[in-house]
């Protein structure tokens, strides 16, 4: 096994064209934050992207930003702070789910999953978000798509099929994103005490509301003292949270609304910017699910109705700890992980409804075992393997990632 | 424009290919009469006409999985077509091609205000969508002022973007489930009511595809609750840069406006002619800025943006005191096309994004071409993201003014790609940018997206000749032209 260590486009360029002629896969590793998630890798060989750091490009009032795909986390955040401005998409950082320190991974590792947080509802994912991309192929040819604004319409939108490929389709070299300002001010309304299906219709009456609700989520009982916010640990009661962000004074008059409009649901509340920023974290990192580390986590997204409806048939037959997020349209959830982490009847539960599912954190048996996405129907699997091939002919980058020889 | 070469051996079939597709639509589902086709002969590109080999209007997403699955057999050639109101060419007939039209979806199948979404077949239009919701105050975010009569299909197909745009993002970003027909004759489902399907997300590489991949059957958009309040402020500036700067400064403060619209002074000149708004004639630009959002957030925002434009230099602002009012400052605005058609026979309608800070410096590119190419141009801009749309005035029957027309637009959109944009913010390339492609891509890049399109038509029949320069067959795009590379990398560090 050879580790691949390039320190630009054309070392990735070089090594993909080394592999391409010796029908040799590789995996590509950029800060090797994405490599727990996904099915287990059996190349022979290793393209370290982690050379390929650096911001290129940074304009706040044009709301750009363009960095190497192995530019960390840190990195990106750190700019982004200095100018008040943020990633809206809220990226979900694993780290903490796989054991490991938070805010590690990279800019590269974020799109190649595009895992949205709590503010997917109103600012969409990271997909939304990348603006364009240079990039080497699996056929050992570099290219480039979209730029570095947000209207454009000149050709295909590769940057969604590059965003959430995990790697499959071609090594980024580059990417350009949008960022945005950050909210002045970012309160949230609580609701105590309720049960998993009064909560959805909690959260569906918020979002339904004019105040511009930026997230809503719910944290059942047995979860709540997990969180760091005393209001939330202490509160001995599931708690139902709405988000709202935005200049000083709209925020406070809105959380008020919301609070009235809520009160015929259970007894309410409010946290201030620092505890609020604080449980949105927790949510979008899924940090109530962390421990014990031998539970198996999913992430399953529902049309936002059914959410109590899908829990009650997975809890039905097996014991979980969950939450909801996006108004209920995401479970996060954790189960033992058995042979199958109970992948069978998980996806059972929303064939009526819709949906899908992503077996985020499992031993590395069970992800090999059962499919960690969405299994595609036998139309998607066809054309999504023409779409890869189209790319990646050899099959040389993170071959079975995803589904299948994907 | 070069379209590509008729097939005779298909057009001298046609019989046997209507009747056929008669098979497949029964009734009045295909049209063949010269009289009846005329209807479909353009889009919104008029200058371009074809008349197509015949029109089918199927009424069922498996009549149109039939129609393409007969269509790839046979070899035949397929447009899709929803309103036909695109301005770069994309619904433009072939001589050797079936148009297949997509009036007759023209339902809504369902509204679901639990999930915030509605599902409408892809005939419907845009501005129907917010009817069917706006009773219980929710609305369709994206708005493109062809909203009365561009269907959401074709919205889909060109990633349609609107004033509302900048800060409820576009077509694509509002989408949560398309049905999708193929060449092989399939019929898909992607996504649903629920966010981020797995594996490939083929909705965003559909989206903005001009018909290219697969005709979309069904569409689920997601529709937003309506904000309670909106307000416009309407600012003259003394030199387009002042605006400009403003825009930039609205930005870095951290307001996203619901919508920031920019004009020239030979528009603003135009509207009020034509609408009487009330702009400030002498001023060399006008911004429109319209907050919306809850009531004490706006009149909040309202006021900081006042503040940003008299820092720059703003000479008159208003703001709006009552629906009424609003409605009057984009009433100009609104009516920019035909404000300045009226002043003008002809006038073609470009559409480059450019980042926002090089404004200045293409309206003062845009001059000088003007002055070069001897054609007045008037200039509406989408200003809050960067998008412009160049009005360039020409007489068609003067000889040589069309041509001059099209290389002055050409030059437009060279200029934003130099400086940093693209090629089309949301007209798409269709025809009348196809050939521009190699100004903003490499033969790389377009091979690779190519690539794609062989995945779901590997015999190029949907929408042949649109956003493609040079068609090449999907065996010599497969083809590998890899150097062999040689182990030990003498310049990769290994370990
Ligand atoms: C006065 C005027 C103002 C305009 N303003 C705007 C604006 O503000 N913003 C903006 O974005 N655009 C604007 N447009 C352009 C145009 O309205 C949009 O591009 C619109 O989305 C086209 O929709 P349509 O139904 O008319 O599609 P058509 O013109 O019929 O087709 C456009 C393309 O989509 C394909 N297509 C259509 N339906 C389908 C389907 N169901 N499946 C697959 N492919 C399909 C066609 O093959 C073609 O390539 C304007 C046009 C006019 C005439």
């Amino acid at each position: 096994m050879t580790v691949f260590k390039a320190r630009d486009d054309k070392d990735v360029l070089e090594a993909v064209s080394w592999a391409v002629s010796e029908k040799s896969a590789l995996e590509l590793l950029c800060g090797g934050g994405q490599r727990a998630l996904g099915r287990p890798l059996q190349t022979a060989d290793t393209l370290d992207l982690s050379g390929l750091a650096g911001i290129r490009l940074y304009e706040p009032a044009e709301l750009v930003l363009g960095a190497g795909p192995a530019t960390s986390r840190q990195t990106i955040l750190q700019a982004l702070d200095g100018a008040d401005q943020m990633m809206a998409f809220e990226p979900v950082d694993l780290g903490p789910l796989y054991g490991r320190d938070p805010g590690q991974g990279s800019i590269g590792g974020i799109f190649s999953l595009n895992l949205a947080g709590p503010r997917r509802l109103k600012a969409g994912a990271a997909r939304d978000h990348l603006l364009g991309f240079q990039a080497v192929s699996g056929r050992a040819e570099m290219f480039k798509s979209g730029g570095r604004v947000v209207k454009n319409v000149t050709g295909y939108d590769l940057s969604k099929l590059m965003a959430g490929s995990f790697g499959t389709l071609a090594a980024l070299t580059d990417v350009t994103f949008k960022v945005m300002p950050k909210p002045e001010k970012t309160w949230t309304a609580l609701v105590y005490g309720l049960e998993a299906a009064q909560a959805i219709g909690a959260m569906s009456a918020a979002m339904n509301s004019p105040h511009e609700v930026s997230s809503a989520g719910f944290v059942p009982a047995d979860l709540a003292p997990k969180s760091a916010v005393s209001r939330i640990s202490q509160s001995g009661q599931s708690v139902t949270a709405i988000r709202i962000e935005g200049p000083g004074p709209s925020v406070s008059e809105r959380v008020m609304e919301i609070k009235k409009m809520l009160a015929e649901f259970g007894p309410t509340d409010e946290l201030h910017s620092t505890n609020s920023n604080l449980f949105w974290a927790e949510m979008r990192d899924a940090l109530y699910l962390v421990a014990p580390m031998e539970r198996a986590v999913w992430r399953i997204s529902v049309p936002p109705r059914d959410g109590a409806a899908v829990l009650a048939a997975i809890a039905s037959r097996h014991q979980v700890s969950y939450f909801f997020d996006w108004a209920g349209g995401l479970i996060w959830l954790a189960v033992a992980p058995g042979v199958d982490a109970a992948a069978t009847d998980i996806r059972a539960s929303f064939a009526a409804c819709g949906g899908h599912a992503t077996l985020i954190r499992a031993p590395a048996e069970v992800r090999a075992a059962v499919p960690v996405f969405q299994p595609l129907g036998t139309a998607g699997l066809a054309l999504s393997q023409r779409i890869k091939a189209s790319f990646d002919p050899e099959n040389i980058l993170n071959p079975g990632r995803m589904h299948g020889d994907i | 424009m070069l379209m590509p070469k008729p097939s005779q051996e298909i057009i001298a079939k046609r019989s046997a290919i209507v009747a056929a597709l008669q098979a497949i639509v029964p009734g009045e589902g295909v049209i063949t009469s010269d009289d009846e086709m005329r209807a479909y002969e353009t889009d919104g590109l008029s200058a371009y006409r074809q008349m197509p080999l015949v029109v089918t209007l199927p009424e069922t997403p498996e009549q149109v999985a039939a129609v393409l699955a007969y269509c790839a057999g046979a070899g035949v050639k397929v447009v899709p077509r929803g309103s036909g109101t695109s301005l770069s060419g994309g619904a433009l007939p072939l001589a050797d091609g079936v148009i297949l039209g997509l009036g007759k979806f023209n339902r809504i199948l369902d509204v679901d205000y639990e999930n915030r979404c509605a599902v409408v077949q892809p005939g419907v239009t845009n501005l129907a969508i917010t009817h069917a919701v706006q009773s219980e105050g929710f609305y369709y975010a994206p708005d493109p002022s062809s909203q009365i009569a561009c269907s959401i299909g074709g919205n889909v197909a060109e990633n349609a973007g609107g004033v509302h745009c900048l800060k409820y993002g576009l077509t694509t970003n509002n989408l949560l489930g398309l049905q999708l027909a193929t060449l092989d004759g399939e019929i898909m489902r992607i996504g649903g009511r629920h966010l981020d399907s797995g594996g490939y997300d083929l909705m965003g590489l559909l989206t903005g595809s001009e018909g290219l991949l697969g005709v979309v059957t069904e569409v689920t958009v997601r529709i937003l609750r309506k904000p309670t309040t909106a307000r416009a402020v309407l600012i003259g500036f003394p030199s387009s840069e002042a605006a400009g700067e403003t825009v930039a400064a609205v930005i870095g403060a951290g307001i996203i406006p619901g919508g920031m619209e920019m004009m020239d002074n030979p528009a603003i000149n135009a509207a009020e002619d034509f609408v009487n708004a009330g702009y400030p004639r002498d001023a060399q630009a006008l911004l429109i800025v319209e907050l919306d959002g809850p009531k004490i957030e706006v009149d909040f925002l309202i006021d900081r943006v006042r503040q940003i434009a008299e820092g720059k230099g703003a000479t008159t602002l208003r703001v709006s005191e009552s629906e009424a009012e609003r409605d009057s400052f984009w009433a100009g605005r609104k009516s920019a096309f035909p404000a300045v058609g009226r002043i003008s026979p002809d006038y073609m309608c470009m559409d480059g994004t450019i980042p926002r800070q090089a404004l200045p410096e293409i309206l003062k590119r845009m001059a000088e071409m003007s002055n070069r190419h001897g054609l007045r141009v008037a200039n509406v801009f989408h200003a809050g993201d960067g998008n412009l749309h160049p009005l360039i005035l020409f007489d068609a029957n003067q000889p040589g003014q069309l041509e001059r027309a099209e290389a002055f637009g050409a030059d437009i959109l060279k200029s934003c790609v130099e400086l940093g944009g693209v090629l089309t913010g949301e007209h798409g390339v269709g025809i009348e940018k196809r050939d521009l492609m190699g100004e903003m891509f490499t033969e790389a890049d377009l091979a690779q997206q190519q690539r794609v399109k062989c995945a779901f038509d590997p015999d190029g029949l949907l929408n042949p000749g649109k956003v493609f320069p040079n068609l090449h067959r999907c065996a010599e795009l497969g083809r590998m032209h890899v150097q062999r590379g040689q182990l030990p990398f003498p310049d990769i560090p290994r370990f």
